[in-house]
């Protein structure tokens, strides 16, 4: 089986500190792979690298296309990585204020990147958007609400709606719960894991709560100070961590 | 003032090289926004800095000019920069559409179709079309240079989803020759079908510093979805001066009962017709006979 993603020996420096280097893993269609370390590790670098945001200074980014195989989105040109932006990848920040069009409604919101990839009937856009609107759990009457009047964990539902419309094949997420009280968190991560498996996405979720991996993840990569200290199935990693800083990581978690 | 007080039509002819060159690029390049470097007018921003400057370059002491404001050759606007080219480039000046070779306008086209001898520079606000949506330049350039178009959309998605159809009625966005996405300018929608024409369409932006262009003939489709096609929209009223039915009107409030009255936004068109004998509602040989 090809990969989806071929990460190999990425690299990214801010001057002389190091942003992440050495990263290399394969991930296969229907696969979740979260990557866990403390802040200032080096995941929202990497993150960024793969998904085209940041130009990684060594390494290859390999995707396979679904017009040409697999192809390094590092060297591809601008607009070849932009349209896989808002076709086959999607993009979920932390801060839905990042991922959403604040003055734009939650319809129009949901509606943009299929207008980007050449949707131009109005009933059929809208059609689609209050399907994915109900699909997270968003009532079709605050359609034409906009993401200003909606509450945290709403807005981060509509960011989702919006990046899952076009049918994308990988997902990335920077830390999707972050800022999110437990309760949110729980329903959105229920959720995230259903559209996850009833659409077969692969995923990259960068994150620092272990919960979350443990609940999404298939497999596990720990980073710290730009390195990946180890990699494995999620459990096992977890349930069984070889490294120091994995072991501290997860003896740090707090228990209720 | 003595007569050497200024270059022909103010700017000096470095400036002038400079602003043709920047208008032979945005007809070459149907639609693109070309910078340049606008220069300090002896007017406000927003009264026509962009236009003036693209007439200056434009004119030649042989041509004959018309200024219109919102389709009026009598507004201040008008008034003041008609006077502006005639002190400063002591070009003729008419009010007639047909006579003039270079008509700088505000808002408007003229009804009267205009000719491949013509020139039509408009005056911009704000050139950017996707500027609301994405207030970031260098995405929207990106935007341009990639031709990611979607945004347009979103804004007439958002128009309809709140007001039930495409509620912009001025400043309608449109594709010239199927590549640059354009602000026509605040024209209503009403002239967009009007901008392939014969004439070559300047449109000068003094503050924002750009030019763009539309070459004769040009394809200009104004931006729509299939299921809510574009509307040229008028007020459902024949004017009250002239009796035209298929002029863009002005709406004027007469007094303070709720009385009103629609005329004719282009006086030129309006007053010749008159002059053919063409009447209206309110026109003042009607209301004697009454």
């Amino acid at each position: 089986m090809t990969p989806l993603l071929s990460v190999q020996n990425v690299a990214k420096y801010y001057g002389s500190r190091v942003g992440c280097e050495e990263v290399s893993f394969d991930l296969y269609p229907g696969e979740v792979m979260g990557i866990v370390g403390e802040s200032g590790s080096g995941k929202s670098t990497l993150l960024n690298c793969l998904a085209g945001h940041l130009a990684p200074d060594a390494g290859k980014v390999l995707f396979d296309t679904r017009a040409n195989g697999m192809q390094d989105t590092v060297t591809m040109s601008e607009p070849e990585r932009r349209m896989l932006g808002r076709t086959d990848w999607a993009f979920v920040h932390q801060n839905a204020r990042d991922g959403l069009r604040m003055s734009v409604s939650a319809g129009g919101n949901v509606g943009e990147r299929l207008m980007a990839v050449g949707a131009r009937h109005y009933g059929d856009i809208r059609e689609q958007a209050v399907d994915w609107l109900g699909r997270v759990e968003i009532a079709a009457d605050r359609i034409d609400d906009r993401p200003r009047q909606f509450s945290g964990g709403m807005q981060q539902r509509l960011q989702i709606a919006r990046n899952l419309v076009t049918g994308p094949r990988l997902v990335f997420m920077d830390e999707p719960t972050g800022g999110l009280d437990v309760s949110v968190q729980a329903r959105l991560l229920d959720l995230l894991r259903g559209l996850v498996r009833e659409m077969g996405l692969s995923a990259i979720i960068v994150t620092h709560d272990l919960a979350v991996v443990r609940l999404l993840a298939d497999r596990l990569m720990v980073m710290k100070s730009g390195q990946v200290v180890e990699t494995g199935l999620t459990d096992q990693v977890l349930d069984d961590p070889q490294h120091a800083y994995t072991q501290l990581l997860v003896s740090s978690v707090l228990q209720v | 003032m003595s007569d050497q007080a200024y270059n022909f039509a103010y700017l000096d002819e470095q400036t002038k090289r400079m602003i043709r060159r920047a208008i032979l690029k945005g007809i070459a390049i149907p639609g693109y926004q070309v910078p340049f470097a606008s220069r300090e007018m002896p007017m406000p921003y927003g009264w026509g800095t962009g236009g003036v400057q693209v007439s200056a370059a434009c004119l030649v002491p042989e041509d004959t000019m018309k200024v219109i404001d919102q389709g009026a050759d009598d507004t201040t606007n008008a008034v003041s920069i008609r006077k502006f080219f005639e002190n400063t480039a002591g070009v003729a000046t008419t009010e007639k559409t047909r006579e003039a070779t270079v008509i700088q306008t505000r808002h408007r086209i003229p009804e009267e179709a205009l000719t491949e001898d013509q020139i039509l520079v408009y005056q911009v606000p704000i050139p950017e079309p996707l500027r609301f949506l994405e207030p970031r330049e260098t995405e929207t350039r990106k935007m341009h240079a990639l031709e990611e178009y979607g945004l347009m959309h979103v804004k007439l998605y958002e128009d309809i989803a709140q007001h039930g159809n495409i509620a912009t009625a001025y400043a309608y966005p449109v594709r010239v020759e199927g590549r640059y996405v354009m602000d026509p300018s605040p024209i209503p929608k009403f002239d967009n079908p009007k901008l392939e024409m014969a004439a070559i369409q300047l449109f000068g932006a003094g503050r924002e510093q750009r030019i763009y262009a539309i070459p004769p003939y040009s394809k200009v489709v104004s931006l729509d979805f299939e299921d809510y096609p574009f509307e040229a929209s008028k007020a459902n009223h024949p004017c009250d001066l002239c009796g035209a039915e298929h002029t863009y009107l002005d709406e004027v409030i007469i007094d303070d009962e709720g009385g009103r009255m629609f005329v004719c936004s282009d006086t030129d068109y309006c007053g010749e017709r008159q002059a053919n004998g063409h009447r209206g509602r309110l026109s003042p040989e009607m209301e004697a006979a009454q």
